[in-house]
């Protein structure tokens, strides 16, 4: 192996981009067998103001995927856990902005909303604050009490939705003021033309990304996760907060939740709460997985995670298009899942060498006999 | 149990021991949990007493509607008692009630071959958790999230559509009555009600009680005790820790097949969105029941309890009947996270004395 090869296969980054790779070329695969050629994967075209194509909507459709991961890799950095409450927070939040935002006149409109009772800015600070919330609520149990943080955000992870349900009434409330829809699709102008022709939640993830790129990478706020992820004890004895590390991990975890949570909802117009976000936790997961992040904690690389949330984007598209439910999606996504988190195990290395070696024995044990 | 003598005389300082004793010991939990089923079961006779809720009838309906929940948290002990979790426990019921109804109904399998079936299927689905688990050591979470999802998933590749149990065998076991000749009460339009358990209550008990016996009185149950209180210890001991685990998942797979069997014999029918949230009842049934989630230490009847202390919540939810039907998921997070918290506080006290 010539060094140059070497230095490509061994960065991090090698792993999330091979796999993003195949899946695009999956998706190429499937579009060649449908229509005869690769070109319509790779069409954008310009309709009504907006750039659509398969390529743009693999990026809009991730957006939330992105900045549930951003969160999650935080919060798998350094607690060694994860957060599975994300999808019931992320309906939490959404409904009890959509329940500010027509309060007092959804049972009267037949859980329509038809003009804001206080300003959208306010609804969407609201969510960020629930959001915040469930965060501070999962950072407690896991940094003061010592639960581990799957069993901690558990509790979440039921009753968020079923809280959700009792706030929206059991009903799947509407929005139908035209601004309510901007954040998860297109800015208009008063007129109804798109100002803008790219998809908002694709600003919305990229912005996330940079600030929490930039925070991490030109504070000491990135090493020192990655320390009290490597070993909170020993942080501690250094003199990091290791429990109010983790504490902030999981809030910002919860923010992450909530500002996907408004993205989501405001692509449908209104919360669905029994399908908001749903299963969402373990994709968050796997796209921490898949960006070559150890789900044991340390270190981490917020950009391998992005990669990861598109390429499951890219693998559910490829999965819709060949007829496979939604209902069914997960099914797959369970067995990449399983693959990855082998392919990473520690055990997995000795267990394949000791195979070798066993069969390598029994070739010499024969020569022997002869 | 006292390592330190206390030399000092002391009136009533025996009793004031051993009180202490049962305080920091393992069943203070389990008595916690049965005080307050006591006190929330007479709270509802009282308050729902022209509802006969402290009738008989109303109690066997608890454990009716509740077979395969009281097989799948003794399970659930056990897999919380060796360390682990397994949240698969409900996608996985969904799974095998589609199982039944979609080889039964549209297919035409006999009723037994499919209870073999499905009972061969969780020893499969338990053995490659299992092996995960012990032998990959990928967190128990991770891998049986990752069963969750597969077992939702292939509910709805076996069928999307929602398919009704008709196959006569099948309905015979389902609606097996146990009559008891007393206890009953009249109602309104004076039918006398005779209270009554279904067989898949008496096969929920003996599963239970199955359960309780191996991990009291077997080397099999003593060494999943060991392995969950120190995985070190327990090597150093001579045993086998890794294939303690395996077998801990594959029992609990065969009894979430057999609890999944049993939840079908209730509900009689597949769909996608069946038994959502399961696994949160019965990691709470086994939680509230004193086991702790650090592993090590828990009742596999205490379990049972477990189950009865939720089901009771449910009922005054039911018997209220003005609360929506997200109230009891929320109710049920709301005694989990105390009984988390009561733990953690003791676990901590505990850890100062010694």
């Amino acid at each position: 192996m010539s060094r140059a090869v070497k230095v490509i296969v061994t960065h991090r980054m090698f792993f999330p981009l091979v796999c993003l790779v195949l899946v695009l070329a999956l998706n190429i695969i499937v579009t060649v067998t449908t229509t005869g050629s690769a070109g319509p994967f790779f069409q954008i075209v310009m309709t009504n103001g907006t750039l659509n194509g398969p390529l743009i909507t693999i990026l809009n459709r991730s957006s939330e995927l992105v900045i549930l991961a951003l969160g999650m890799t935080i919060v798998v950095s350094a607690s060694a856990g994860a957060d599975i409450s994300v999808g019931a927070v992320m309906a939490l939040s959404g409904a009890v902005s959509v329940w500010l935002l027509g309060y007092g006149q959804l049972k009267t409109n037949n859980y329509h909303v038809l003009t804001y009772v206080v300003p959208l800015a306010v609804g969407l600070l609201v969510a960020l604050v629930v959001g915040v919330i469930c965060g501070v609520w999962n950072g407690f149990l896991v940094s003061k009490l010592k639960i581990q943080p799957m069993v901690a955000t558990l509790i979440l992870f039921t009753g968020g939705r079923g809280a959700a349900k009792v706030v929206s009434d059991g009903q799947i409330p509407k929005v139908d003021v035209p601004s309510y829809k901007w954040l998860g699709s297109f800015i208009q102008d008063s007129r109804g033309d798109n100002l803008i022709p790219i998809p908002t939640p694709i600003f919305v993830a990229a912005a996330m990304v940079i600030i929490t790129v930039v925070v991490l990478r030109f504070t000491a706020l990135g090493t020192t996760i990655q320390s009290v992820g490597i070993n909170a004890r020993a942080s501690r004895i250094v003199g990091l907060k290791s429990s109010r590390v983790i504490l902030m991990a999981f809030v910002f975890c919860g923010a992450c939740a909530a500002i996907a949570g408004m993205i989501a909802t405001s692509r449908i117009g209104g919360i669905d709460t029994n399908n908001c976000g749903k299963m969402l936790e373990l994709d968050a997961i796997l796209a921490v997985a898949l960006g070559g992040n150890s789900l044991a904690g340390g270190k981490f690389s917020l950009s391998g995670s992005v990669i990861g949330a598109i390429t499951i984007q890219t693998l559910t598209t490829v999965l819709y298009s060949i007829n496979v439910t939604a209902d069914q999606l997960p099914l797959y996504k369970a067995i990449v899942v399983v693959v990855i988190v082998v392919l990473q195990s520690p055990e997995l290395r000795p267990m394949v060498r000791r195979g070798l070696a066993a069969v390598q024995g029994l070739g010499t044990r024969k020569v022997a006999e002869r | 149990m006292s390592h330190h003598t206390d030399d000092t005389p002391r009136l009533g300082g025996g009793l004031w021991r051993g009180l202490r004793a049962r305080f920091y010991g393992n069943n203070f939990l389990v008595l916690i949990t049965v005080i307050l089923f006591v006190a929330i079961y007479l709270a509802g006779v009282i308050i729902y007493r022209n509802k006969n809720f402290g009738s008989l009838n109303s109690f066997f309906d608890m454990l009716n509607s509740n077979p395969g929940l009281i097989v799948i948290a003794a399970g659930m002990t056990m897999v919380l008692v060796s360390g682990g979790i397994d949240i698969s426990v409900g996608a996985q019921v969904a799974m095998y009630c589609m199982m039944f109804a979609f080889f039964m109904e549209n297919k035409g399998v006999n009723a037994y071959v499919m209870i073999v079936v499905v009972l061969v299927t969780g020893l499969v689905f338990g053995l490659v958790q299992g092996v995960l688990v012990a032998y990959f050591r990928i967190q128990p979470f991770i891998v049986t999230l990752a069963g969750m999802f597969f077992a939702r998933g292939m509910t709805a590749v076996i069928s999307p559509q929602t398919i009704d149990i008709t196959n006569k065998q099948f309905m015979n076991l389902a609606l097996f009555k146990i009559k008891f000749p007393f206890g009953g009460y009249t109602n309104a339009g004076g039918v006398y009600q005779t209270p009554f358990i279904y067989l898949s209550v008496v096969l929920a008990l003996v599963g239970l009680v199955a359960v309780y016996v191996i991990m009291t009185w077997t080397a099999f149950g003593r060494s999943v005790y060991a392995v969950g209180g120190s995985e070190q210890s327990a090597l150093l001991m001579g045993l086998n820790p890794k294939s303690v685990k395996l077998r801990v998942y594959v029992f609990n797979g065969l009894l979430t097949a057999y609890g999944g069997f049993l939840f079908c014999l209730f509900s009689t029918g597949g769909a996608v969105e069946k038994a959502q949230g399961f696994e949160m009842q019965a990691i709470a049934s086994s939680v509230i029941g004193g086991a702790l989630l650090t592993g090590g230490v828990g009742n596999v009847l205490g379990s049972f309890v477990g189950v009865l202390v939720q089901t009771t919540i449910v009922k005054f939810i039911n018997f209220n009947g003005t609360l929506a039907n997200g109230w009891s998921s929320i109710v049920l997070a709301a005694i989990m996270s105390f009984f988390i918290i009561l733990q953690s506080v003791f676990t901590r006290l505990r850890a100062r004395r010694e």
